[in-house]
């Protein structure tokens, strides 16, 4: 198949393969994608970047058929279609490549490209042999050499993606779409797939790659598309386009003067320093410290390892080298509880799955932590427990029906601060706040950000981790930029923009001043 | 409104309707020696269901405490009986290896990550075949009066002392999951087990406490039923797990976990002993019984599935 229609494409960029016109699509609360198009042409490999949140798995999942659009249109060859679910999608010829594998790990390679679409003599009895064959070929086309019997999950996870592209050539995919592929692949396999992604493209495919890795971008791409906010803003051929006038299409000039915090309460006293942190092969060597009332902005983009390296300072994750020092002393975080002894907290960046109860009352979700201050002679103290979270309630202007009410029924800034209250009952003084404002309304947001600040002023200390450079911006003293789980740049936050603190997370820059 | 309170309540007014109905069919069932039978007889299984109850609100389950009991039961029984041991040294012993059998359904459900289905489905086959294999399969008889005396004593002269054993058993439960730091700490834990952990609750410590006590009460089970019996047999609390877990669901413990009253579950185990009591006044044969028994189970969780969809 491959190979096969070469010359066809060079020749037909006329008619674009996919057109996506004016797509639209909100989720309660939030614009996600507003008025974006996009021109696919045959044999070109188009590049989406934006920052995380500008919409570009919202644009995928609606090619994709995950999502319908609320308005737009989409045409292929030409042709308006209407891809309202996956299948649909697949027999359009769009093929997705996701991040995290959509393959069975039981079944055998062969049996997972066939999947749904297996091959019978007749009364459900499948002709393996055949099928066995045509997944050999199959395999082969994509330059993989395992036997199909295989099973996927004794695969690595670049032979997985093969297999994935395998089974999208036997769908007779035209259309592919690749999300983050090399996140996970070493140098040498990225380099086998972007082969392969040049034979498809000169078979007549077209294809949407998305990626946040800049010298990639340079490398595969013939134009680009920037989404900012879930807006169009540019096609660009790649050859016309420089490294900073990238960033500054990706970012724009938004940022809220206003919103720049004025007070300082930085202290010169350092009360947690990190030396030469690495977490597996995620964190390499992490270096910083952490003044008493700064707030020290972490950024970085999806899988820089920011949360890894959250988690390594509660002792969720077990670093595998380097020290942790609280005021000065080297102090050892195996385990959750003794970085809570210690005055550490983390508010996660999954509040759902990882920092609340849903089913239970507000109450009991704000005092979990810290339940050994109001118990009295071995009991807790239901009196005690209520005043403390009626206080702590109003501090943070938490709107509740009341303090059994299940937490479930809360908005999202409303649960965003019942976990924030669970942390500020335990008294810590070093605060990790990962994405506090993920998902929640302006209001709520800003509240959130008043709330750290008065955290400061209390004399603790925050990491606040953050995708949304604006935040960082807006509250960080200083901004410490993780690039695929190594420092990249210690930052004062003086004047600083946009794009420096995108260029750096990108990689546009070598390490910065400091 | 009417449809709300009816649904809030459905288990006491299942329980009234039950007691009704009852009440009217047979002449013999609101008398105070049959009441206080049937407290007798739902003492040994509410016992059992208040462990039950903390490991399934820990998001695990107990397959294994049927087994328990006549482990405690034929062990205590054949140190006191056979080998004359001191009658509180023997129950003891006995006491003590209900509780490690617990131990090591939690140690090896939480530290050894094998599913708790599994865990205990095991401890149940193991602390089986232990208690037959102890007597050849053959049960222990007569045991002293100073073990019977568990059983036979009497409050004023005629309230049997089981009411007793179940008013304190359940009192302390309903005070440790309601009124201490631990027992927050297993609702937390079952809730949302990442939320907990990350909130500094040793997660495997109180998941592994949860079974140690629904370990050591099917243990006390055994000692009770034995008392009550005047003999050990291999072959006693045959399906108790079964009952305990019917208890807890009957009573609004959820099977997924985080959620569940102590309160509720009494009432699940007397509901069910008064339903074979009834049941058993109307000349309903066991087997019917069984058939009766897995038909309230079922209703009881269609209610609260319907009361949750309503919610959403």
């Amino acid at each position: 198949m491959i190979g096969e229609q070469t010359l066809k494409s060079r020749t037909d960029t006329g008619i674009a393969l996919l057109e996506m016109r004016g797509i639209s699509k909100s989720f309660p609360g939030v614009h996600a994608l507003s008025d974006v198009s996009i021109r696919l042409r045959k044999g070109e490999v188009h590049v989406i970047v934006g920052e995380n949140g500008a919409g570009k798995s919202t644009l995928i999942k609606i090619l994709s058929g995950v999502y319908r659009a609320d308005g737009g249109e989409i045409l292929i060859d030409g042709q308006k279609v209407s891809i309202d679910n996956p299948q649909r999608a697949l027999k359009l010829g769009v093929s997705v490549i996701y991040q995290e594998l959509n393959l069975n790990p039981h079944m055998s390679i062969y049996e997972n490209i066939f999947l749904g679409r297996e091959s019978t003599v007749a009364f459900g009895v499948l002709r393996r042999g055949r099928t066995i064959d045509e997944a050999r070929a199959l395999l082969d086309k994509v330059g993989i050499e395992v036997s199909p019997r295989v099973l996927v999950k004794n695969l690595g996870i670049a032979q997985k993606q093969m297999v994935e592209i395998a089974k999208a050539i036997s769908l007779n995919a035209r259309i592919f779409v690749f999300d983050e592929p090399t996140s996970t692949l070493s140098h040498a396999e990225t380099s086998r797939l972007f082969s392969l992604i040049r034979d498809l493209k000169a078979s007549g495919c077209g294809i949407i790659y998305i990626s946040h890795r800049l010298e990639e971008i340079f490398e595969i791409g013939d134009r680009c598309t920037v989404l900012r906010d879930g807006r169009f803003v540019g096609t660009r051929a790649i050859t016309q386009m420089s490294i900073p006038e990238l960033i500054s299409l990706m970012v724009g000039r938004e940022i809220d003067q206003a919103a720049q915090r004025t007070e300082r309460f930085a202290t010169e006293r350092v009360v947690l320093r990190v030396e030469g942190l690495c977490y597996q092969d995620v964190l390499k060597d992490i270096s910083f410290d952490l003044r008493q009332g700064e707030i020290l902005g972490l950024s970085g983009l999806v899988g820089s390892g920011r949360t890894e390296l959250a988690k390594c300072l509660i002792g969720d994750l077990r670093k595998t080298s380097g020290r942790i020092l609280l005021d000065d002393r080297p102090v050892n975080l195996s385990r959750v509880t003794q970085a809570l002894s210690n005055g550490i907290a983390y508010v996660s960046e999954d509040r759902k799955k990882e920092g609340l109860f849903f089913l239970h009352p507000v109450s009991t979700n704000m005092t979990i932590a810290s339940l050994r201050r109001l118990v009295k002679n071995g009991f807790l103290r239901p009196r005690l427990e209520k005043n403390l979270c009626l206080q702590t309630g109003e501090r943070l202007r938490i709107k509740t029906p009341g303090l059994k009410t299940q937490v479930k029924n809360l908005s999202g800034g409303n649960q965003q601060k019942v976990v924030i209250a669970k942390w500020l009952l335990t008294k810590a003084r070093i605060f990790i706040f990962d994405e506090p404002t993920r998902g929640i309304d302006v209001g709520a947001k800003a509240e959130i950000h008043r709330i750290i600040i008065e955290l400061l002023k209390g004399g603790a200390s925050v990491i606040m981790i953050s995708s949304e450079i604006p935040e960082i911006l807006a509250l960080s003293d200083r901004i410490l930029v993780l690039r695929l789980g190594r420092t990249q740049a210690l930052l004062e936050n003086r004047g600083l923009t946009q794009e420096d603190v995108l260029g750096f997370a990108m990689g546009a820059h070598a390490l910065g001043p400091n | 409104m009417f449809a709300r309170v009816l649904q809030k309540y459905a288990i006491y007014f299942g329980f009234l309707a039950i007691f009704a109905v009852f009440s009217v069919l047979s002449p013999h069932f609101l008398q105070g020696q049959n009441l206080s039978n049937i407290l007798v007889q739902a003492s040994v299984m509410a016992i059992i269901a208040i462990g039950q109850t903390m490991v399934i609100i820990t998001g695990g389950i107990d397959l294994s405490v049927g087994s328990i009991v006549a482990c405690t039961s034929l062990v205590s029984a054949v140190l006191i009986v056979d080998s004359g041991m001191p009658v509180p040294v023997g129950l003891l012993i006995a006491l003590l290896i209900s509780l490690l059998m617990g131990f090591v359904n939690g140690f090896i459900s939480h530290y050894g990550r094998v599913p708790p289905f599994i865990t205990t489905l095991g401890i149940m086959s193991i602390a089986r075949g232990a208690a037959l294999a102890l007597k050849g399969g053959r049960p222990v008889g007569n045991v002293p009066d100073a073990y019977e005396g568990l059983a036979t004593t009497t409050l004023f002269g005629r309230i049997p002392i089981f009411i007793l054993y179940i008013v304190i058993a359940y009192a302390i439960a309903y005070f440790f999951l309601m009124y201490t730091r631990h027992g927050r700490y297993i609702y937390a834990i079952g809730g949302n087990r990442d939320a907990a952990r990350l909130s500094g609750i040793p997660v495997k410590l109180y998941g592994t406490l949860a079974y140690v006590i629904a370990g050591g009460l099917a243990g006390i089970g055994g000692i009770l039923l034995t008392a009550r019996l005047d003999y050990a047999s291999p072959i006693t609390g045959y399906g108790y797990e079964l009952d305990a877990i019917a208890s807890s669901v009957i009573g609004g413990t959820s099977l997924s976990g985080g959620e569940g009253n102590i309160l509720g579950t009494l009432l699940g185990a007397v509901m069910i002993v008064t339903l074979k009591n009834g049941l058993t006044l109307l000349d309903v044969s066991a087997y019917y019984q069984q058939i009766t028994i897995g038909v309230v189970v079922i209703m009881a969780v269609f209610l609260d599935s319907i009361k949750s969809l309503r919610a959403e």
